[in-house]
């Protein structure tokens, strides 16, 4: 064996590329200079699922997956009788809807400055399965508590699966594993909500960023640094991740973890956004709450889910539209046809079509919130139509769209 | 062929084969695990059919059984009643039942057997999200509602004010979108039925 180096790090790196993965995904690798403030969110996105994770197996060492015993384990058990029980679940439901803001911020980010596009598709879809996943995530842990909002929510959401024609009725008992939501049904979801989707998850989150770093990051002027390289190789408008990110990531998860704080000692239920107010009663299947929402961060997809009104009583269409409405992020890369990736160098209308898409998604947002009416119904409607429109039309609309000259180099 | 060749073709033979088998080993290995996600034995012998008493519903009144977690009404309705089902047609959502949920037997203007007129069998759970509805017998109620004095009894959901008939049908413009399920029951007597197992109108 033949050492490059002396020491303890050369003994190792004859046995194991620590050096080489350092110097790879941190040390040299080649950021754009130019990073501003929508790129401290992928980096917080680790930050929180570490919190999460952390929270997680602490939480999983009090709680009882029983239907007898879960509310009484948290309610009683994790807030009350353990030590700063209280703190760590709130970590826990906090960091959850924390975990939301920052991925909806890291994907408008990859949508504003088109880090979708070639060669970055597999980077966008890796990260539309992360999203997928953490939904999934979120759903089954919210079961957990076995509140009546945990339970009523879970009823409406594998109800959706009994509305699949034919099947549907013997694929929701499967899924239940009983005619009611019960016993087996908590038990199974405990199971995947903190064994099998984390693993799921850190698998995607991997190959999220091994795809990332084979390409290169994209940066807010969507200029490719490795077609400048100096004559060492290396990109002139690139600096090294660590020290220079890795410090002002730091930056970013100090401002990240006070409003983090605020939440978690102030206002952890968040006036019954993050904690909904109905899921501090126990589950009880023979009493429906007056209201039944799901936690925000579903709320515009349920939104669309409602927006569909249903065809020969089955709500499936409805199913088929909530789906749709997250399937077609994956074709995202190939919709959108405009060889320009940053916003900043695309046509002023297709910056108001952003707008008015965000605008959009938080109208679903806030309506999914709401119990339904006519108007609201109506505004639903019309809005469900332009999210499918933005993305259905983008093979039409980009190829008019009339681009300013990109520049050769990123601008600071 | 020398020690040293490549047979290529062998090592695609027996990737191939090997392949094809493994793929059925996962594929049979895969059954046990998908199957242990259905009800456990436990939990089908709770879900197993119920009897239920009728020899003392009077006319007018309704009991409620339980059957796997969800009440079941057990309504005796009058001759009164059935001729308001007749009636009411113009006010329903779903007239014959036809997005409704119900076994075929029961799939007529009663939504109960031809033998058996009188005694409809119901889910108590409102189709819109599953709330127990009330059963308002009284013709002057005061959950009347927005349907005003045309509506002659039936169910009240409290939860977003659904109504329905005397055979569960749900009225015109009511969050409820479909009658209310009739599950799968038949007669063992005259006066005995078992809710959770299929019979017939033969």
């Amino acid at each position: 064996m033949e050492q490059k180096s002396n020491g303890l790090m050369g003994w190792i790196d004859a046995r194991f590329p620590a050096t080489k993965m350092w110097e790879d995904h941190l040390s040299k690798y080649y950021a754009p200079k130019n990073f501003n403030f929508w790129y401290f969110f992928g980096s917080l996105a680790i930050m929180v699922l570490v919190i999460q994770i952390l929270s997680g197996v602490f939480l999983a060492m009090f709680y009882k997956p029983d239907t007898a015993m879960a509310f009484q384990s948290v309610e009683m058990g994790i807030m009350r009788d353990v030590e700063w029980g209280w703190l760590i679940r709130y970590f826990h439901s906090t960091g959850a809807s924390a975990f939301f803001i920052v991925v909806y911020m890291h994907m408008f980010r990859g949508l504003i400055y088109g880090s979708y596009k070639k060669p970055r598709e597999l980077v966008w879809i890796f990260g539309v399965l992360i999203f997928l996943a953490l939904m999934a995530e979120g759903f089954m842990g919210y079961l957990l508590p076995w509140g009546q909002m945990s339970f009523w929510g879970a009823q409406v959401i594998i109800n959706l699966v009994s509305a699949i024609p034919f099947v549907g009725e013997d694929l929701g008992i499967w899924v239940r594993g009983d005619f009611v939501i019960g016993d087996a049904t908590l038990n199974r979801f405990f199971s995947l909500h903190i064994v099998a989707i984390p693993l799921i998850l850190i698998g995607l989150i991997v190959a999220h960023i091994i795809a990332l770093h084979e390409v290169g990051s994209n940066n807010p002027d969507g200029v490719e640094i490795k077609k400048n390289k100096d004559e060492n190789g290396i990109p002139k408008d690139g600096i090294p991740f660590h020290p220079y990110y890795s410090v002002k990531d730091i930056v970013g998860v100090i401002v990240f973890l006070m409003f983090f704080s605020i939440v978690v000692f102030f206002m952890p239920e968040m006036f019954g956004y993050f904690l909904e107010h109905a899921n501090f009663e126990p589950a009880n299947p023979l009493k429906t709450p007056e209201h039944i929402a799901p936690v925000w961060y579903f709320t515009p997809y349920y939104s669309v889910l409602r927006a569909v009104p249903s065809i020969a009583g089955s709500a499936f269409p409805g199913v088929i539209a909530m789906g749709a409405a997250i399937v077609i992020l994956f074709f995202l890369p190939w919709l959108d046809r405009n060889p320009v990736k940053s916003i900043r160098y695309r046509s002023d209308w297709y910056k108001g079509l952003v707008a008015l898409f965000v605008i959009t998604f938080i109208i679903l947002g806030v309506l999914g919130t709401l119990a339904p009416t006519d108007g609201r119904t109506l505004l639903a409607q019309i809005c469900t139509i332009y999210y499918f429109a933005f993305f259905l039309l983008m093979p039409f609309y980009t190829k008019f769209e009339k681009n300013k000259p990109v520049p050769d180099r990123v601008t600071m | 062929m020398s020690a040293d060749a490549v047979n290529k073709s062998k090592r695609r033979l027996l990737v191939a084969a090997t392949s094809v088998v493994g793929a059925v080993g996962a594929g049979f290995v895969a059954v046990p695990f998908i199957k242990s996600w259905n009800p456990s034995a436990k939990a089908l012998a709770a879900g197993a059919p119920v009897l239920a008493d009728i020899s003392k519903l009077e006319e007018g009144q309704m009991i409620t059984v339980e059957w796997r977690g969800k009440p079941v009404y057990i309504l005796k309705r009058t001759d009164e009643n059935l001729k308001v089902l007749a009636s009411d047609v113009d006010m329903l959502a779903d007239i014959n039942s036809d997005a409704s949920k119900q076994p075929d037997y029961c799939k007529n203007i009663a939504r109960s057997y031809d033998a058996h007129t009188k005694i409809s069998v119901m889910e108590g759970v409102c189709t819109h999200l599953g709330c127990a509805p009330k059963y308002v017998p009284d013709l002057n109620n005061p959950f009347a509602g927005s349907l005003g004095s045309d509506w002659k009894g039936g169910f009240f959901c409290p939860c977003h004010g659904s109504i329905y008939d005397l055979s569960g049908r749900v009225y015109k413009s009511m969050p409820a979108p479909t009658n209310l399920p009739v599950p799968p029951y038949m007669f063992n007597s005259d006066t005995v039925i078992l809710i959770g197992q299929d019979g017939s109108n033969a």
